[in-house]
């Protein structure tokens, strides 16, 4: 029972959450709520390899996420929609369901190449130096799509519902949500067992003390090699079922303000903890969705209270006021994020005794 | 051809000043405190609106001054409440955070946030309208041969090459200087040689902010449309034009901002503009991967 618990909880999550969608219990906007809490947790949890277990400062990860975007979403509608760009369907709209996931893994895969371009650099230079090539990194790679004229360039690519379309033809459930659990969860497992393993330990020991990990025969530049791409691979997943959710990705949206997104959820949550980044990511996506909502509120009771002039109007940009600043005062009260480097069960050491998660 | 050239090349280093004033505030922080400040970018921006407000209440207000009067004012107005800007952000946000002795990755973080609160700050209240920034002086078109100057960017060049001579003699000549190059050499010999260590970090972050603000003013007026999302891009290619130069280095960051402005402009001399960041980041990161400390920067043995 113990080793089933967490699964079981899982499934029935995701079981649960696909049934109501399903039966029209949640409407859509929750269920994209939903699926960004997926992305971002991908996002975050992929991240952290870098700039919590291996204590670097990246700070590009949104360029990886759009080569996958764009990998994944060039693939599809080569092979299963008609388009003006790139003519008529290779393959037959059924398959779309079973290909879907295959051409998810190759933006990956193509993602966690372009990681090279950050990882090789980073076998001489440490710090503030790699920061810089992160970020060079992340505008080399939104300004080359921008200049790709085939994938839309600054206007932007579309097209990518149709596929969603497709594979609901085959069977009508909604196969968004489906693959978002899917893959957040493999994520999770993925690091987890990574970072756990003797061999992921040596990501830690670089963390740690570089040097110190070499002379303990830690071959460092394969480590750093296998976390950068690693983790901008899952990035370019991410990527991927990101530009499925939305059906229209620019090469804008997946600028600075996106990496920046990305270095709040990890170090909100905890640098080199995975619960931690789980949980920021949870966070985070309902904060923002939440502002939504609140600022509204906030502006029609400070007009109902006459505080300020009638012509002055709070707007949906203080969002991005009060989470930098919310992460502000976090690093003044508690620097180390909400989970510092501990991970749930440490916290709350009863839990072990209902769970055992590898 | 060889017209054109000159041209750009005269451009590129107009350009360039705006990237090497920016990047010396950039180097001069992190030479001492070892902080990446990416609020400076915003810095800068803020540096701008106060330089317009500054200018619409003199100019245009009830006041009337002439351009030049004005312009006389706005200059050390700006660079003042500028760096009070500056010097505030280090006391409520980064002062705490390095007397708990923070691990410096949560300052950066800190200083980024900052960054974005000042820009989407200045958005939600100010409004998403742009501003455009009065006339001050008039221009006057140089004409050297095929080359054609304006009074403006000979002003900004000039500018941004006394400024430099004049923060190189500050940190080499005066005692303050020497403090500040100490205190990048051994942070923690310092306090026990007597040096007041917050009162030179006040001073650097004067003296970096005034700087973004002598900046903004000059942007202003070259670019006369002031919008909350200015400073970002610039903000940050100065910063990689810091790094590139070495950072910590203030010579380095002179030489990096103008390497960048002249990269830029011939950049798009060559190709289509929408190909400036790539090509421009493209030689960065090339630069980076052959001398990964930059072109001045010192390489740091890691000790065991």
């Amino acid at each position: 029972m113990k080793k089933l618990s967490i699964p079981l909880l899982l499934a029935l999550i995701a079981v649960g959450t696909v049934l109501a969608a399903h039966f029209e219990l949640l409407d859509l906007y929750i269920q994209t709520v939903i699926m960004f809490v997926g992305v971002n947790i991908i996002l975050s949890s992929s991240f952290n390899i870098i700039n919590g277990y291996m204590g670097e400062f990246a700070c590009g990860h949104a360029g990886f996420m759009a080569v996958g975007a764009y990998v994944t979403s060039v693939l599809n509608l080569m092979l299963f929609t008609k388009s003006k760009a790139f003519g008529p369907p290779l393959l037959s709209p059924d398959l779309a369901l079973y290909f879907f996931p295959v051409t998810l893994i190759l933006g990956g895969i193509a993602a966690a190449i372009t990681g090279l371009i950050v990882a090789v650099p980073s076998f001489k230079t440490r710090d503030d130096y790699l920061a810089i090539i992160t970020l060079a990194a992340n505008f080399i790679i939104v300004s080359l799509f921008i200049n790709m004229d085939i994938v839309g360039g600054a206007r932007g690519l579309m097209g990518m519902k149709q596929i969603i379309f497709a594979m609901e033809d085959i069977v009508f459930i909604p196969w968004m949500l489906i693959w978002v659990f899917t893959f957040t969860y493999l994520t999770v497992f993925i690091i987890r067992r990574f970072v756990t393993s003797t061999y992921g330990k040596g990501i830690i020991a670089i963390h740690q003390d570089e040097i110190a990990a070499e002379i303990m025969s830690v071959n460092t530049d394969k480590m750093k090699l296998v976390a950068f791409m690693l983790s901008s691979g899952l990035a370019g997943v991410a990527g991927g079922l990101f530009a499925h959710i939305l059906g229209y990705i620019n090469p804008n949206s997946f600028g600075i303000l996106k990496s920046t997104e990305c270095l709040v959820m990890v170090y909100m949550g905890g640098m080199g903890s995975l619960s931690g980044s789980i949980i920021a990511a949870i966070l985070f996506t309902l904060l923002i969705e939440g502002l939504r909502f609140i600022i509204p509120a906030a502006d029609t009771l400070i007009h109902y209270l006459p505080l300020i002039p009638d012509t002055f109007h709070l707007s949906q940009v203080l969002k991005w006021v009060i989470i930098p600043l919310i992460l502000v005062i976090l690093m003044q009260f508690r620097p180390e994020g909400i989970m510092g480097n501990r991970e749930l069960s440490d916290f709350f050491p009863k839990l072990k005794r209902f769970y055992v998660f590898k | 051809m060889f017209d054109s050239i000159f041209q750009n090349l005269f451009n590129a280093l107009q350009w360039g000043s705006f990237y090497s004033l920016i990047a010396l505030g950039y180097t001069l922080v992190y030479g001492v405190l070892r902080l990446i400040n990416f609020a400076h970018g915003d810095i800068f921006m803020v540096g701008a609106y106060i330089a317009f407000f500054l200018s619409i209440f003199f100019f245009k207000g009830d006041l009337a001054l002439s351009g030049s009067t004005t312009l006389v004012l706005v200059i050390p107005l700006t660079m003042i409440l500028t760096s009070i800007c500056g010097v505030t952000l280090e006391r409520i946000a980064y002062r705490p955070l390095r007397r708990k002795g923070a691990n410096r990755l949560y300052v950066v973080i800190t200083a980024l946030m900052c960054g974005l609160i000042l820009e989407n700050g200045n958005l939600a209240f100010l409004g998403a309208s742009r501003k455009s920034f009065p006339e001050l002086i008039d221009k006057v078109v140089y004409q050297f041969g095929p080359i054609s100057m304006t009074n403006l960017k000979i002003g900004v060049v000039l500018s941004s090459i006394i400024v430099f001579f004049i923060l190189n003699a500050f940190i080499t000549k005066t005692k303050i200087g020497m403090a500040m190059r100490a205190i990048s050499y051994d942070k923690f010999a310092i306090p026990l040689m007597g040096i007041p260590i917050d009162t030179i970090i006040v001073v650097t972050f004067v003296l970096g902010s005034s700087l973004a603000g002598l900046a903004g003013i000059l942007f202003a007026m070259s670019y006369p449309v002031l919008d909350p999302f200015m400073g970002a891009l610039i903000g940050w290619k100065a910063f990689i034009a810091a790094v590139v130069g070495g950072i910590g280095d203030i010579k380095g960051a002179f030489v990096g901002g103008f390497l960048l402005g002249i990269v830029e402009i011939m950049a798009v001399a060559v190709f289509p503009s929408t190909f400036r960041d790539l090509i421009a980041f493209s030689i960065l990161l090339m630069i980076l991967v052959v001398k990964p400390t930059g072109l001045f920067g010192i390489a740091k043995s890691t000790k065991i």
